[in-house]
């Protein structure tokens, strides 16, 4: 199964070779990743996605708490309902004759076009990875020349946060 | 204003260190050149890697964290082994190496070598310092890392520019504040409550002391609870000399090369509280098995030690000695003298194992022997090998203490640790037992005890073999001996000599006993090779 993970981390050099390091050195593999400052300068957030049982993601919870500048994790499926979402930018194979039928995908996706030429589209995406990966089957059969993906951000639903503790 | 060079010094001061292990190097000189004037006494050791084993066994014997520093590039990946053996049995140490330039980092100069980055795996924590203005803070969290909630080392990089850079003055902040960093001191009331209802209802109870109890500082603790509780306790090797195998319901070490009674006892047990003990798999063999037939209690500084090699029903996550003093004072006296016959028949109906001999030293024999002639408070310090399981056997701690390295495994651990265990205790006896592999590891350190003075006592037992390595080979590859026999091993008491050293050499457990006398009534250091049967086994 897939666990999503929400890490506040202090906002200092090294910090992300030293959450990366612990899950490569312990065996654990990520799926996705990705950082970004929080709504305090000071302290960035790690989404981290990973695939396994419960066994490994409470070792991974419990392994990125022994990290220093590690101020919280928290991992989002045990704690209730949550949102995701990842950005992609795919770049398609499309001729002119074809232009037509990829815009009508992109509409019905609510993809933004952000790129065209005479023999290609570029879509914008931002959706959750379930609804990217529908439209990259959709966009499969003209030929994806390139796709840029981020990893996953996540959110939980409702008023519930993770932030720093206050104990 | 003042340099980063002094401001390092005065932390240290600040920090109350009297004594630190290190080796110099350029990128380390404005360092040295400000501690030559301090209080503080620098050990030249001869080898950074023993400069952390020799701040490794200070810490351990004064509870204070261990000092090691080294220069940049090749002395401070030499200090890696070392480090990573304190960080397997969670030693505080401090590590300060020197670092080039700052505004050359990353172009591969000469003596460069990103120390921060190879040594992620090794330490608690890390800093590569960038402004000399940080350097009071650092030092401030580093001790306080390294020394509160699970100890361990800390490393701190520090470039050649960042100590030679002055600011305008030097404080000293009174606290460290890690947002991050709160280790639990306390245990959790419910789970303490839970855990004394377990012991309450448990008809074959067993305590296993781990190598936690003794960072701790929780023996008085420990102690109590078992005299309390009157349930029989076992060791982990960091664990031995908690309790002195003199203690009616100490049954002695678990594990591989443990005995088997308290083996048997582990796995008939219907709980087993686990304290300050990481369930390695040296110490514990089939752990799923062992939490199906018996309820499992852990104790542990460390949340992330609970659960990950063995399934735990009352986890509780505290300062040991805090959560053994409250367990102490509010168990009841277990009352199932079925189970505690049971198992001191079992204890009884162990005999020690070897006899002296008179064509070689036995050293099992030898190890009792030194035992009861050593006083009460000594310090034990064994290497890593056949001498290990001989002495975590064979000597009985009483008010002393028995060092190794029981996570890592480090050959030539013994020789610069028994250094600094000596350094901090100067009264106590300190005596090292080592095999003749591991000695060579650390041979060079004979310097570091000549040019100090340090009087602490070597054993070296000599079968002319890697004995563990070749055991190994001997039940599993047919006993072909490729690459474990010690040819060219030197005449050990010349060598000794050669260095103004007193030393003798036995041949039989007559002799081993005399000279081990001898050697224990000489005011100075003293080498006592003993020549052993290299088929005498380990067990």
């Amino acid at each position: 199964m897939k666990y999503t993970l929400s890490v506040l981390v202090e906002n200092q050099p090294g910090v992300l070779s030293k959450v990366v390091g612990l899950f490569s050195r312990r065996g654990f593999n990520i799926d996705s990743l990705a950082v970004g400052i929080t709504e305090d300068s000071t302290i960035s957030r790690i989404t981290i996605v990973v695939n396994g049982d419960e066994y490994i993601v409470e070792q991974v919870e419990k392994q990125l708490n022994k990290v220093i500048p590690v101020i919280k994790v928290k991992t989002l499926n045990t704690s209730g309902e949550f949102i995701s979402s990842e950005l992609s930018l795919i770049k398609v194979n499309c001729n002119t004759k074809q232009r037509a039928e990829i815009m009508k995908i992109a509409e019905l996706m609510h993809a933004r076009i952000v790129d065209v030429s005479t023999s290609s589209l570029t879509l914008q995406y931002a959706d959750t990875p379930e609804n990217t990966q529908t439209l990259i089957s959709l966009l499969k059969p003209y030929g994806i020349k390139e796709l840029v993906g981020t990893g996953t951000v996540a959110i939980e639903k409702g008023a519930s946060t993770t932030r720093k503790q206050t104990n | 204003m003042i340099s980063g060079a002094e401001i390092m010094v005065k932390c240290l001061e600040n920090e109350n260190v009297t004594i630190a292990f290190g080796y110099p190097g350029a990128a380390i000189c404005p360092f040295y050149d400000k501690l030559h004037n301090s209080s503080i006494r620098h050990i030249l050791v001869r080898e950074e890697q023993n400069a952390a084993h020799a701040a490794s066994g200070y810490a351990r014997s004064s509870g204070k964290p261990g000092v090691c520093i080294a220069t940049s590039g090749p002395g401070a990946t030499n200090l890696i082994t070392g480090l990573a053996t304190a960080y397997m049995d969670s030693i505080p140490l401090i590590a300060i190496t020197g670092q080039v330039n700052s505004e050359l980092l990353g172009r591969d100069v000469f003596q460069e070598a990103d120390i921060t980055g190879a040594c992620e795996s090794f330490t608690k924590h890390s800093y590569l310092v960038k402004k000399t203005s940080d350097l009071p803070r650092v030092f401030k969290e580093a001790f306080h890392i390294a020394s509160t909630g699970r100890p361990g080392p800390v490393l701190i990089d520090i470039p050649i520019d960042i100590q030679q850079n002055e600011i305008e003055e030097f404080i000293y902040p009174q606290k460290a504040d890690i947002i991050g960093y709160k280790p639990r001191t306390q245990g959790h009331a419910l789970q303490i409550k839970k855990a004394l209802e377990a012991i309450e209802t448990a008809q074959r109870p067993v305590i296993c002391c781990g190598g936690g109890v003794v960072l701790a500082g929780a023996r008085k603790e420990m102690i109590a609870f078992a005299q309390n509780s009157g349930i029989p306790v076992v060791a982990t090797m960091m664990g031995i000399g908690v309790i002195s195998m003199d203690s009616d319901l100490y049954l002695g070490m678990i594990g591989s090369h443990g005995r088997t009674c308290a083996n048997r006892t582990v796995h008939e047990a219907d709980l087993l509280i686990l304290c300050g003990a990481r369930v390695g798999d040296r110490a514990v063999s089939a752990p799923e098995q062992i939490a199906e037939q018996a309820k499992i209690i852990h104790i542990d500084i460390d949340p992330a030690e609970i659960g990950k090699n063995m399934p735990v029903h009352i986890p509780i996550v505290g300062d040991i000695r805090l959560v053994l003093g409250e367990l102490a004072e509010k168990v009841a006296h277990h009352s199932n003298s079925e189970w505690i016959d049971h198992v001191l028949s079992c204890k009884n109906a162990y005999l020690p194992r070897g006899e002296a001999r008179t064509d070689f030293v036995e050293p099992r024999v030898f190890i009792r022997d030194l035992s009861k002639m050593m006083q009460e408070n000594a310090i034990l310090v064994s290497d890593v090998g056949q001498n290990q399981i001989w002495s975590s056997k064979n000597f009985n701690v009483k008010e002393g203490r028995f060092l190794t390295t029981g996570g890592l495994g480090t050959m030539g651990y013994a020789l610069p640790a028994a250094i600094g265990a000596k350094l901090a205790k100067p009264h106590r006896q300190v005596v090292t037992i080592c095999g003749d592999g591991a000695f060579q590891m650390s041979m060079c350190e004979l310097g570091t005890l000549c040019q100090y003075e340090v009087d602490i006592k070597i054993i070296v037992m000599q079968n002319n073999r890697l004995g563990m390595v070749k055991e190994v080979q001997d039940m599993l590859y047919c006993g072909c001996h490729e690459a474990t026999i010690l040819d060219g091993n030197p005449d050990f008491v010349k060598l000794a000599q050669a260095y103004g050293i007193e030393a003798a050499s036995a041949t039989n457990n007559e002799e081993a006993k005399q000279f081990a006398k001898q050697m224990l009534e000489s005011k100075k250091a003293y080498i006592l090779v003993c020549h052993v049967d290299p088929d005498t086994p380990s067990i």
